[in-house]
């Protein structure tokens, strides 16, 4: 039927979702930082400074769990003294701070990205490779808007 | 008519849910395939023991002779050797070879059995948007270009990136791809075979460790049999002495042996950490000297001193492969790109969302069908059963032409009718087929109905 197939290709590409994806950026070394670089795709949903803002936070929350400080050497050397055995009872340091890095993209996520149809990802989903921004289907509630009001004038017609 | 339109519905209604619910792969009735973990699909050339927890490299064929070796020679060594010098010497000898002992277990098994700083493969959504920036910098031809780099400039010192066409990433600086294991892996030093697994970033101060304290003990073990030989030939002559811990002999050969390629390995490597070098890199020579004047090493901190805490104590990375992780049935389809965005089509892959999904879809059907009610009411009105006391209670019965105000409609055919000004009027389980329901306030639900035709105002 006409009508079937058309509201379930519509149904299909109503789940098909967009994604932006930023690279890494190599240029201080091995340390995990994203490309700062306004990509074009999303010129029209958020500001610039909106997202130069989400991805320095994101980098500056990596640098911390990356930072040679006396708190990390002080971990390595208790957890080398104990067979790392420590680590069964402790987190580490950087797990800590991931767990962090989860909590600040899902509160981005709720209170900016959600209202304009965006969804951050978490980049450890995807091995530190690349943020994703996945453009959540706004435009499918149209579609299937349409595609009732298609379907009840047809059926109406007969 | 009607029939064929209530057929149509109904043959919609069970495409959505088809649609929806489950994969093409799944039984009807079997609900739910069992979850597999990640490490069971995971696409490189990795053993993995105890559901995920341990991770090897194909060929642990030396690993387990590495193993053999230290076991067999510290059994000797204590069985044998150790009862006399601890009568002898002092029972502090024993001692701290069993320390050395459990911590050249313990730091080998952590090197063989850990991550070594695997990087997972691109998704494939990645892989494509990557291709096509690519193609886009390389103007669109047809022909397949040249290895890919990408330049870097880290500390003022040029490095290439290369592109790895297995895992389909640019791999970040010091990562190579492991050809033995298949994978790339994050500050890749070497693939040991006498460990069983590649070393890289996570797991190169448990090697490192090994070394040290595997050459510490050859040393101790080397030294206190020797000492054992010469005590015992004191009290008994050479020839019998040997001939009373023939294992001791055995010790020293093994022993003898070993300090020569521990002892440098531990030597060698020293000096990498030191300069904060990778094996690899060293053996390609990429920031000798010789290369160039410019060329230093851009990761180095400046002093030993540091580069030695930043190897040995500094944080510890997680893993990025999530072996015991479940993986989530995720269907990637690919439509043509618009606009300059990669699009890809999955199905189920948020069930959450979906559910929402569906909420928002009832939500959008009544108020399509409110609107449509303007238009086509005109059409609608064909008498009407006087109008209803408020609060009636309309159950299971057939209204045909009827206008129904402040009324719950429960169970209910109804045909043709006009329902209006109905406020918190709640629809359930009725089949409302080309009826008018004008004017419904906000709070009136329509609940598990099959909606044919509805016209509805919005409030």
């Amino acid at each position: 039927m006409a009508e079937t197939h058309s509201l379930q290709d519509m149904r299909q590409q109503a789940a098909i979702t967009a994604k932006v994806f930023i690279q890494r950026d190599y240029s201080s070394g091995t340390m995990c930082q994203f490309q700062t670089k306004f990509p074009s795709e999303l010129e029209n949903r958020i500001d610039k400074q909106q997202f130069e803002e989400t991805v320095r936070a994101l980098n500056n929350m990596y640098a911390e769990a990356e930072k040679l400080g006396s708190q990390s050497y002080i971990e390595g050397c208790l957890a080398c003294l104990t067979a790392y055995t420590v680590f069964l009872c402790m987190e580490t340091h950087y797990e800590k701070v991931l767990k962090k890095i989860a909590k600040y993209i899902q509160e981005q996520n709720d209170k900016i990205y959600a209202p304009r149809g965006l969804l951050l990802t978490d980049p450890i989903e995807r091995g530190l490779r690349v943020v994703s921004y996945n453009f959540v289907s706004i435009q499918t509630e149209q579609i299937e808007h349409f595609s009732v009001l298609f379907f009840l004038i047809r059926a109406h017609s007969r | 008519m009607h029939l064929g339109v209530s057929e149509s519905m109904r043959e919609c209604e069970y495409s959505q849910i088809s649609t929806r619910s489950s994969t093409p792969m799944e039984t009807p009735y079997k609900k739910r395939t069992p979850k597999k973990r990640k490490w069971e699909i995971f696409p490189g050339r990795n053993k993995f023991y105890c559901d995920g927890r341990i991770m090897m490299a194909k060929q642990t064929g030396v690993f387990y002779l590495t193993l053999i070796l230290i076991l067999v020679t510290c059994g000797l060594f204590f069985s044998f050797d150790c009862p006399f010098l601890a009568q002898q010497l002092t029972p502090v000898i024993p001692v701290i070879g069993g320390v050395l002992f459990l911590f050249v277990l313990g730091t080998l098994l952590r090197t063989s059995f850990s991550d070594p700083g695997v990087l997972p493969r691109a998704s494939p959504d990645e892989a494509a948007d990557l291709e096509r920036q690519i193609d886009v910098a390389n103007g669109g031809t047809g022909y397949r270009p040249p290895p890919r780099t990408k330049e870097v400039v880290i500390n003022g010192q040029t490095v290439k990136l290369k592109y790895c066409f297995t895992c389909k990433i640019f791999r970040p600086p010091r990562a190579s791809h492991c050809s033995l294991c298949d994978n790339c892996v994050e500050r890749f030093d070497h693939h040991c075979p006498w460990v069983g697994n590649c070393v890289g970033r996570r797991n190169y101060r448990f090697f490192y460790m090994f070394i040290l304290s595997l050459s510490f003990l050859t040393i101790f073990i080397f030294a206190f049999v020797i000492t054992h030989i010469i005590l015992s030939s004191h009290q008994n002559g050479f020839l019998s002495a040997l001939k009373n811990s023939p294992a001791s002999v055995l010790e020293v050969v093994v022993c003898f042996f070993s300090v020569w390629s521990i002892v440098g390995l531990s030597g060698f490597h020293t000096y990498l950490i030191s300069s904060n070098q990778t094996t690899n890199e060293d053996i390609k020579g990429s920031w000798s000297s010789k290369r160039g004047k410019d060329n230093y090493n851009p990761y180095s901190y400046g002093n030993i001193f540091t580069n030695c805490c930043a190897a040995l104590c500094g944080p510890l990375p997680p893993s990025l492969i999530d072996r015991r992780g479940f993986v989530e049935a995720d269907v990637p389809q690919l439509a043509p790109p618009t606009n300059g965005i990669t699009i890809y089509g999955s199905t189920q892959s948020q069930q959450s969302h979906t559910s929402t999904a569906d909420m928002k879809t009832l939500r959008v059907v009544v108020l399509a069908s409110l609107l449509l009610i303007l238009q086509l009411s005109s059409q609608m009105a064909r008498g009407h059963v006087s109008t209803a006391s408020p609060a009636s209670t309309i159950k299971s019965s057939t209204i045909k032409s009827s206008t129904v105000s402040p009324s719950t409609i429960k169970s209910s055919t109804i045909k043709s009718s006009t329902v209006s000004h109905s406020t918190a009027s709640t629809v359930k389980s009725s089949t409302l087929s080309a009826s008018t329901l004008s004017t419904m306030t906000a709070a009136s639900t329509v609940k598990s109905s099959t909606v044919k035709a509805v016209s509805a105002t919005a409030s």
